[in-house]
């Protein structure tokens, strides 16, 4: 899976998870830049980024993520099976 | 999986893809209300979609207050579980269910002070209910290895809290309390043995479960049973040890919907929102195939055959839910006598006519007649159920008659019955000597009602389904299908002329014969082929038609209509300038006695029941209402 449409699949999420049509993925943003993003809208988000992709995330992997571009690489190395 | 359809609430149908911008445009509107809110809500929600509905509702209601037709309630919500994701699933799944659901919640794992503390959060908004969400790691239920006796005196102890906690929230908020069962972990110390050993989480989860519907029975505290729903869908995918570790979630939060939509239930049911009567159709959905062609021998039913008991599987669900109080009644197309000959003479039937209160079986429309149910009970139309194998169907009573609830069915009938029961229409918090006997009130022994009027837009409906009818000459592919139509159809059948395959293959090769072989498509995919036509040379430019048969699955939707235009059209690329129809009545074909001149013929002779008709063809065909795709003719203009 291409990281272009990893992002594409990522900005339907937030907009979904977030019901804002303005938020865009891209590697630098952080959960404060976002409205409403705190631990339990990140749950969300990883809930449904794991049912959107088909993947799987343990604590330890989702708790090191500082930014949506590491969200992204990790998508794309469970997704490549690695 | 299994589980799927209670975790995906398989029962309802698919949101809209554009469902967010729905909820805000019911936001935005001046005119919204509780309908528009129930509208939305009756479909297949997650989590994302329930929060976006729950801030629709909130928008609503900071602009109208009310929220009518829906029921205002207030739950607060307590537990040692986190809460904060459980308040919009609910408040987005309460209008399924008629009510307009504000939440109240606590502080996470205060659940003590908020009860006993007269002017806590809860108690203050004096709410109609509490939710205890306490689960196994929220009690005072010490697992040990120790006796039986100690055991008991543990049990005796959580319950005696969870009373305690009762008794404080109905004092000082004023306020029932929704108690939990347990859901105990997958895991045990043992294995089988840990059922043995009285201290063990499974014993005393167990134990608890049995003490506090003791404790909570006539009184007016109720049970949510969290045990079971956990248990249906499996412990091992309910606990997620990783979502209880990293956010305090009791459950995985992907069953948040299933967890809502069952408090709910109960919710509606304390302000008496659940479903009263059961509506079904019979074809495919009581029993296998059509009675109007297979007849009683022909239907599918019982007898070891694993399609047959599927259907019973569905009369027996219709006769437990009677017993309970549930009324029962039939909507069908079919002709009124021979619907209710399987009811009266089928040896493995359940379902007699005597357990259906009104049994509707007619060729109108099924939104009317359920309309028509509906008032005959004195029932709202919010009370309704109904069962339907046939999508269309469904999606047009859906559209009519949006109060009635109208489940999903999957293709395969042997979870029919499961999925009803899944549904959850019926939830209950009593049940007394008068819900027992309510059936034998309505005994009025299968009434048949009048119609009068239409409900809905009937021809809206029918654009929505964007059909196409599609028309090839008999063909060697369709050969064998043709033939086996010719000899099944009964009802919709104007001459009941029975051609075995060679006959057929002679009106392929007849180059004066106009051969129709019929399919329809629709959103719901491809009916197959559902109509057969053969007109032959009789007389100077002139067509009799031999043959016009139609599958009854495709009624009401002006095929009939779209047949004719087909071929009057051929006929004048022909040449031909007069139509000639003819009905040979049997005992079966009643149905279509007025069929021709329905469609504008005009009558010539009627000889002992026998009717002869013509048309010109130079009148003008009925208005096209569908898309047309024709090919394999060779059409010559005249």
């Amino acid at each position: 899976m291409s990281l272009d449409e990893i992002y594409q699949r990522l900005t339907e999420i937030l907009r979904e998870v977030f019901d804002d049509d303005t938020v865009t993925a891209r590697p630098d943003l952080t959960a404060d830049q976002v409205a409403g993003w705190d631990s339990f809208a990140h749950l969300r988000v990883i809930f449904t980024v794991e049912q959107a992709f088909g993947v799987s995330f343990a604590a330890s992997e989702i708790s090191g993520l500082k930014n949506v571009g590491e969200l992204a690489q990790l998508i794309q190395a469970k997704k490549s099976g690695s | 999986m299994s589980s799927e359809l209670y975790a995906n609430l398989a029962w309802l149908p698919q949101p809209p893809p554009d469902f967010r911008a729905r909820c805000r445009a019911v936001a935005d509107d001046a005119r919204a209300d509780g309908r528009a809110l129930a509208a939305l809500a009756n479909h297949a929600l997650n989590e994302n979609r329930l929060r976006q509905l729950a801030d629709a509702v909130r928008a609503l209601r900071a602009r109208d207050g009310a929220l009518a037709p829906l029921t205002p309630f207030t739950l607060g919500v307590v537990g040692n579980v986190t809460l904060e994701p459980l308040v919009p699933t609910l408040i987005g799944s309460a209008p399924r269910h008629g009510i307009a659901l504000e939440c109240v919640e606590g502080d996470f794992a205060q659940t003590v002070q908020e009860a006993m503390s007269p002017d806590s959060r809860i108690n203050r908004a004096r709410p109609d209910a509490v939710l205890l969400a306490l689960d196994f790691r929220g009690l005072p239920l010490a697992s040990g290895f120790y006796d039986g006796a100690t055991a008991r005196d543990v049990v005796a102890g959580a319950v005696a809290h969870v009373d305690a906690l009762r008794a404080a929230f109905r004092a000082n908020g004023g306020a029932r309390v929704i108690v939990q069962t347990l859901a105990p972990p997958p895991e045990s110390a043992f294995g089988s043995f840990d059922r043995i050993v009285p201290g063990t989480v499974r014993s005393l989860c167990a134990a608890f479960n049995a003490a506090l519907v003791e404790s909570v029975r006539d009184g007016e505290d109720v049970i949510l049973d969290v045990a079971t729903l956990a248990e249906t869908v499996g412990l091992a995918d309910w606990h997620s040890p990783r979502q209880w570790n990293v956010a305090k979630l009791p459950f995985d939060a992907r069953f948040l919907p299933l967890y809502a939509d069952h408090v709910c239930r109960v919710v509606g049911a304390l302000r008496g929102k659940s479903r009263r009567c059961l509506i079904l159709d019979l074809d495919n959905t009581l029993w296998g195939g059509v009675i109007g062609d297979d007849g009683l021998e022909g239907i599918v039913l019982g007898q070891g055959d694993w399609t047959g008991e599927a259907y019973l599987d569905v009369q027996r669900t219709a006769l437990a839910l009677r017993e309970r109080g549930i009324v029962l009644a039939v909507s069908s197309k079919n002709d009124d006598a021979v619907a209710r000959r399987p009811f009266a003479e089928h040896p493995d039937m359940l379902l007699r006519e005597d357990h259906i209160a009104v049994f509707q079986a007619n060729w109108n429309d099924k939104a009317t007649n359920i309309a028509a149910i509906a008032e005959a009970l004195s029932l709202g139309l919010d009370a309704m159920v109904f069962l339907d194998d046939n999508p269309v169907e469904r999606g047009l009573v859906r559209q009519a008659l949006p109060q009635v609830a109208v489940p999903e069915l999957p293709a395969d009938p042997a979870l029919y019955a499961r999925t009803l029961a899944a549904a959850g229409y019926f939830e209950a918090v009593t049940f007394s000597e008068e819900d027992r006997k309510r059936a034998s009130f309505y005994q009025d022994n299968a009434r048949r009602l009048a119609l009068q009027g239409q409900i809905g837009d009937l021809d809206a409906y029918l654009a929505s389904l964007q059909m196409r009818i599609v028309f090839r000459p008999f063909d060697a592919t369709g050969r064998s299908r043709i033939t086996q139509l010719v000899n099944k159809s009964n009802q919709f059948n104007l001459t009941t002329r029975r051609y075995d395959e060679s006959e057929i293959a002679r009106f392929e090769a007849d180059p004066a014969a106009l051969t129709l072989q019929v399919r329809l498509v629709d959103v719901y995919g491809d009916n197959g082929m559902i109509s057969v036509i053969v007109c032959v040379p009789a007389g100077e430019r002139t067509w009799e038609i031999d043959t016009w048969l139609m599958s009854c699955r495709v009624l009401g939707r002006r095929v009939e209509h779209m047949v004719l235009r087909e071929i009057v059209e051929q006929a004048r690329a022909r040449g031909i300038e007069r139509i000639v129809g003819r009905y040979l009545p049997t005992e079966r074909n009643g149905m279509v006695r007025d069929h021709y001149a329905k469609l504008g013929f005009r009558l010539v002779s009627d000889v002992g029941g026998t009717t002869t008709w013509e048309l010109d063809t130079a009148d003008e065909p009925p208005a096209a209402s569908m898309e047309v795709d024709r090919s394999g003719f060779e059409l010559t203009t005249a």
